[in-house]
């Protein structure tokens, strides 16, 4: 670390911790955390920020951030993330969360937190897949798609169809701001930061809830490469999933990011 | 400052808060419902959080955050709610941050009814949720109790780092009696050193319940165990009525037991040699002050709002050395004094010895024939 820093142009968020993850070749969940991270450096906000981690492939978020974290039951980050947000008013306060987490067990927790209008800030990793416990059908898994719970597909007459979590929280008048973004090229990566900076300003201001969905590879449990899960994200998720503001309130506009 | 006539929830609501109360997070149950009303208009007034929310899964998790916050935080429920937040109450106790349940019992199992029962003993003083943890409980008989055990509870809590039950019988939720009110804490000015409230120069706090590595897990479960062994030293706490020299006692927690305690004075008049013994704490269990008891009497009778839940915990206690009586009302009943008479006067007159189990065959005998009378 005694490296001098000339003409410096990359290095590891300090909002980072420096250590290894479990996350699997080719998984974006290394991306989004980095985005995050860069994020609350950026706002200088790390020294004041606690994070709730989700049961899930992100189970371990709160030993790859280099800031106070706590770690949740299933589905109950936005509850936790309340109890936090609201005796501790002046923390900056966000839950990380995968789609089994938050569109399943936790669907009464994140619909009610932005009834609430909470003033926290929720990063929505979906990956259409159970991925920790290997692979099973998730409520956003797409009509068709094999999973170890639908080995013939997702059938849609069985299972139902895919929830769009975005269009469904932009319904509530207590939510601030709802975007979905993707994280499979550079150019969505770009745009995935800028909306997850905007939603970490939205709670700065204390505007209410900010919430940003992430369409998010799994090659593991999707049997592709990496490169195939990422374009599997472009050519299959975002037809179903589309990557919009669904909603941002007049205040939320005026912020420039 | 003088005693009032204060209502039971009301009454515990303000003890929470001036105990130093920072987020109250609850969804509505009767009999417990008052503890939340009370809250909904005293937290804001004071600055402090308050939510209503959807549901006991959620309040629970709400006390998970602020508890890891490291702030003073506590819901109130009633039995069906409290078996919802059986999971959370577990990470809660893994996490070993300190938290306060209000308990207002009711009568069950399932929807069951609304009158007062003690039927969750078994739930709380076992745990309540999964895996190897031991919460404190504690069992008030009057409004001025709770008031009293309340503020304990948030002591304890930080004490040990521990969940703390408060197991509220019904009545004493709904009841109004004359009761005095502790004076407002201040609140702490630094939060406790563990908990999450920003790394403003210093390493990450990071509080979680999960040790994947199975040895680190024991090692956890260890120290649990060993904090467990150090609550059941410093903290039983009991009462003991006309004991002295009593040849029976009788053991009951809660309102049962002060049902129990005008039943004893009335059998004291007519002669007989009874006392009764009230455990406060049903976790940490009086183990060792029973069992001494159980030398100094020729009998016991226990007393309780549920099938004998306590007797078996007794039981363990006594470990055979006198007979051991059962008499319960179930379902939303509460017994009368003057059937607990009867049976202090009945257990008096009884030589014989009783087979393990028996206990339980006559006592349901018995009350079968009380139903039977429409008693």
């Amino acid at each position: 670390m005694t490296m001098q820093k000339v003409n410096l142009v990359y290095e590891r968020p300090e909002s980072l911790a420096t250590t290894t993850t479990h996350y699997c070749p080719g998984c974006t969940h290394g991306t989004a955390h980095r985005l995050v991270a860069e994020v609350l450096d950026e706002m200088d906000i790390r020294e004041k920020t606690i994070g709730v981690a989700p049961v899930g492939c992100s189970v371990f978020a709160y030993d790859y951030f280099n800031h106070d974290y706590v770690e949740a039951a299933h589905g109950r980050a936005p509850a936790m993330a309340t109890g936090i947000k609201r005796v501790r008013p002046e923390s900056t306060v966000y839950a990380y969360q995968g789609d089994g987490d938050l569109a399943s067990i936790g669907m009464a927790e994140i619909v009610h937190a932005a009834i609430r209008g909470e003033n926290i800030t929720v990063i929505f990793v979906n990956n259409a897949i159970y991925g920790m416990t290997g692979g099973q059908m998730a409520p956003t898994t797409l009509p068709g798609m094999k999973t170890t719970s639908s080995p013939n597909g997702r059938d849609v007459e069985d299972a139902g169809y895919p929830i769009r979590m975005s269009e469904m929280l932009a319904t509530i008048d207590g939510a601030s701001y709802v975007v979905r973004r993707s994280l499979h090229n550079p150019a969505n990566i770009r745009k995935s930061k800028k909306a997850i900076r905007k939603a970490f300003e939205v709670q700065e201001r204390g505007l209410g809830f900010s919430i940003v969905e992430l369409l998010s590879s799994c090659p593991t449990n999707w049997k592709l490469t990496p490169v195939q899960a990422l374009n599997f994200i472009e050519e299959q998720m975002v037809p179903y999933f589309p990557l919009e503001d669904f909603k941002v309130m007049p205040e939320v506009k005026a912020i420039r990011v | 400052m003088a005693k009032e006539l204060l209502k039971g929830n009301e009454a515990f609501a303000e003890a929470a808060v001036r105990a130093g109360l920072e987020g109250f997070f609850g969804y509505p149950i009767t009999p417990s419902t008052e503890f939340l009303e009370y809250m909904a208009r005293r937290m804001p007034n004071v600055g402090r959080a308050f939510v209503q929310a959807e549901s006991e899964v959620a309040a629970i998790n709400m006390v998970y955050g602020a508890a890891c916050a490291g702030k003073r935080t506590m819901t109130a429920t009633s039995s069906p709610g409290l078996s919802l937040m059986g999971e959370a109450l577990s990470y809660i106790a893994g996490t070993e941050v300190p938290a306060v349940v209000a308990n207002v019992m009711r009568g069950g199992p399932g929807l069951g009814n609304i009158a007062p029962s003690q039927g969750d003993y078994n739930q709380m003083v076992k745990g309540g949720g999964h895996g190897d943890y031991f919460p404190i409980v504690l069992a008030p008989a009057s409004v001025q109790e709770a008031i009293d055990y309340i503020t304990l509870a948030f002591d304890l809590a930080d004490k040990y780092r521990s969940l703390v039950f408060v197991a509220v019988d019904g009545n004493l939720g709904q009841m109004m009696e004359p009761a005095e009110l502790p004076p407002m804490r201040e609140l702490p000015e630094e939060p406790p050193e563990w908990a999450a409230y920003g790394a403003k120069d210093r390493e990450p706090n990071r509080l979680s319940s999960i040790y994947i590595d199975a040895p680190e897990e024991e090692v956890a479960n260890v120290r649990f165990v060993k904090r467990w062994l150090e609550i059941e030293k410093n903290e039983v706490i009991y009462k003991e009525y006309d004991l002295d020299d009593a040849e029976i006692a009788v053991i009951s927690f809660g309102v049962a037991g002060r049902v129990c305690s005008s039943a004893v004075r009335v059998a004291r008049e007519e002669g007989i040699k009874v006392g009764l013994f009230r455990p406060i704490t049903l976790a940490p269990f009086p183990k060792k002050e029973i069992a001494e008891l159980s030398k100094r009497v020729r009998r016991i009778l226990v007393v309780e709002m549920n099938s004998g839940m306590m007797l078996e915990d007794v039981k363990q206690a006594v470990a055979g050395r006198v007979p051991i009586e059962f008499y319960g009302r179930m379902g939303g009943m509460t017994p009368f004094p003057d059937e607990i008479l009867d049976e202090i006067r009945r257990v008096d007159q009884n030589e014989g010895e009783i087979v393990d189990g028996m206990e339980r065959v006559e006592w349901l005998e018995r009350l079968e024939e009380r139903i039977e009378r429409g008693e």
